[in-house]
């Protein structure tokens, strides 16, 4: 791992009786493009705001640059903030407003000028100098508000959903966008969203955080193809999941029996590096198979008995979405290639899959665990 | 065609006479007739037994150049700045810390100012002279407790004019300040200070412009009622702080001068127009005067 350019450890956040954030551990490491993705009031916001220096953790600790940011004033720190409401100042011209951090840092003008138009040019506003902020649309303004976060070149640059306003072409158009300069200026971003699309098309590395904790980190392949919990698993992406227990783990299979029947899944005992790894004989698990992995057949094969029937076709140009019915009502999606030979509806099928496509996750995890040792203990 | 104009008589002139009519009656029974009435006084002349006669003269404008007027309304326009300015410096820390505030008791602190606002201004003025006198409640307070041996001589100053006026005008400055400083956005404080600036930076920078809108319809709100504000000077002041109200008041009451009187209420009316069309101008927002 490079260096931890901010590190925050322990840090627990609590409002009256709510608590916010939960035990977070999370080290980001430098010139990385990391996100911090959940639904809302899940605690991301509040976990960037700590870090910008608004609010204070009620325990633990944060560092940026290996020093505690508690004993510096947010403006004593390398680190500078986009506002989802882009913040601009609304009495002040576009070329005051960037300038603005260089002029609190009594930067000769010369030189304030020189870089404010360099930096008006890389966001694309080479011109808009002399307008005001109510002169501009909204994505013109969020690159004044990231032209004028990153003028004071911060180390960490810190973005509250910054795009959340904007419409869903000129977001993605900002997406790239925002890739862009962070390659090119080699800047540590911490990026909020709410949006798994954009964290997957964005991010080096995406934190997920759900009500509080922080449920997994890692590259968006890891997240998507090895999700760790089943908020994970059904929050990235469209996914089946099958809650069951345990009935054996043999060469390298595990056999879980469901609500409706068995389904295997690739698994040992021995804990890894590699998925489906570290998981015992009837322990509650839960099974998540992505609806491009899902197969069926007119007869049980190994390892699986689960029946289905076939309740409708959605056509989506290249793919055919399945969607079948379980014997307790639950609906599975599966993802078919169009010119694939198909089941009528109505027809009873079996459902399967390779079973190293299927991902096993912990149902109770390990927080959960730890409490009820605690529990029993007491 | 006759049946169309009825109708439409009924259906759109009618109802708009009948919500716009009696508004319209009244400012013009109650503001553009007693105007009308002054400006025509104004130009009007006495006869030897201070009856008004409808005698064309502009002696009534010339008088108002008279050296004693004019120290008068020097007076008044420092007691009006020197009140204004209080009320700036003493309303504003006040008004952006319950403005801001994120306590329960927001309200009840707003409630405090505006009370006081209930009662006739002229009853809280005598209550003050009554209090502050020699033999009032705050010297025979100090005296019992032998923090004085003589009686403090509170009354019949400049100083007390300016106290008085101050307090009778406070609210007229906290409310558009409030107003102003409700509206500024919170996060613009917390962008500057991430982009550097320490405390009093952001105040000067992004604050104090952002609220000048308020500030400037405060000043306009107290300023200008100051000017007129003729018993606070004659209860508190004893005569030895006049401001324009009170040559008004004199001339239409002991001096029996009414056209002299009504020349001297356009002059104030003329002021008026000026500074609120220079607050136009500086951008000021009308509807923030409440007119």
């Amino acid at each position: 791992m490079k260096n931890a350019i901010v590190d925050i450890k322990d840090v627990n956040k609590i409002y009256g009786t709510n608590h916010v954030v939960k035990d977070l551990n999370l080290q980001v490491e430098e010139g990385e493009f990391l996100t911090l993705l959940g639904s809302s009031g899940c605690g991301k916001t509040t976990t960037l705001r700590m870090i910008a220096g608004f609010e204070e953790p009620t325990t633990g600790s944060i560092k940026v640059e290996g020093e505690p940011i508690e004993d510096k004033e947010p403006y004593e720190r390398n680190v500078n903030t986009v506002f989802q409401s882009y913040a601009l100042f609304p009495h002040m011209t576009i070329f005051d407003n960037v300038a603005y951090g260089l002029r609190m840092k009594k930067v000769p003008k010369k030189e304030i000028k020189e870089r404010v138009l360099e930096m008006l040019e890389m966001v694309q506003l080479a011109g808009f100098e002399k307008r005001y902020p109510s002169q501009l649309s909204g994505g013109q303004k969020q690159r004044v508000a990231i032209a004028r976060a990153l003028i004071n070149r911060p180390k960490v640059l810190l973005l509250d959903e910054p795009l959340g306003a904007l419409d869903l072409k000129l977001r993605k158009q900002m997406q790239l966008e925002l890739k862009r300069l962070q390659k090119k200026l080699n800047i540590t971003f911490i990026y909020v969203t709410h949006d798994q699309e954009e964290a997957l098309t964005m991010s080096d590395r995406i934190a997920i955080m759900h009500d509080g904790v922080m449920d997994q980190i890692g590259s968006p392949t890891e997240i998507y193809e090895r999700p760790a919990t089943k908020f994970v698993a059904t929050f990235i992406g469209e996914t089946n999941v099958f809650d069951g227990t345990i009935r054996s783990i043999e060469n390298g299979r595990a056999v879980v029996s469901i609500e409706n029947g068995e389904i295997t899944s690739s698994g040992s005992v021995e804990e890894g590096v590699e998925k489906n790894t570290g998981f015992a004989v009837n322990e509650f698990v839960t099974v998540s198979v992505r609806p491009e992995k899902m197969h069926f057949s007119p007869e049980p094969v190994d390892g699986f008995n689960v029946p289905a029937m076939v309740k409708d076709y959605i056509y989506v140009g290249s793919v055919i979405k399945c969607i079948a019915v379980l014997p307790n009502g639950n609906e599975i999606k599966m993802e078919k290639l169009a010119g694939e030979e198909l089941p009528a509806i109505g027809e009873k099928i079996f459902i399967c899959w390779v079973p190293e496509d299927a991902v096993l996750i912990h149902s109770l995890d390990n927080r959960f665990y730890q409490s009820m040792e605690n529990i029993k203990l007491a | 065609m006759i049946s169309m104009t009825k109708k439409r008589f009924r259906e759109k002139t009618l109802p708009a006479a009948i919500m716009v009519g009696p508004v319209t009656l009244w400012l013009i029974l109650l503001v553009a007739v007693p105007l009308i009435y002054i400006l025509v006084m104004s130009f009007c002349s006495i006869d030897e037994f201070y009856n008004v006669t409808f005698h064309f003269t502009v002696d009534n404008y010339k008088h108002l150049a008279d050296a004693s007027y004019i120290k008068i309304y020097v007076q008044s326009l420092v007691i009006a700045l020197l009140t204004t300015v209080i009320c700036i410096l003493v309303a504003y820390p006040f008004t952006y810390i319950i403005a801001r505030t994120k306590s329960r008791f927001k309200s009840l602190l707003y409630m405090l100012v505006i009370i006081p606002f209930w009662t006739n201004s002229l009853i809280r003025i005598y209550g003050w002279k009554s209090f502050l006198g020699t033999s009032g409640w705050l010297n025979s307070v100090l005296m019992k407790l032998h923090i004085i041996s003589q009686p403090l001589d509170l009354l019949f100053k400049q100083g007390t004019t300016v106290f008085g006026m101050v307090y009778c005008l406070f609210p007229f400055m906290v409310l558009p300040l409030y107003t102003a400083i409700g509206k500024l956005d919170s996060t613009l404080l917390e962008a500057s200070s991430d982009l550097g600036a320490k405390g009093w930076k952001t105040f000067l920078t992004v604050v104090l412009p952002l609220t000048a809108s308020g500030i400037f319809s405060g000043c306009i709100m107290v300023f200008i009622p100051c000017l007129g504000y003729f018993f606070v000077s004659n209860i508190l002041g004893g005569g030895n702080s006049d401001v324009i109200g009170n040559l008004i008041e004199r001339q239409f009451k002991s001096g029996n001068n009414w056209p002299l009187g009504a020349a001297l209420s356009i002059i104030l009316i003329v002021i008026t127009l000026v500074l609120v069309k220079l607050y136009q101008k500086t951008g000021g927002d009308m509807d923030s005067l409440g007119v």
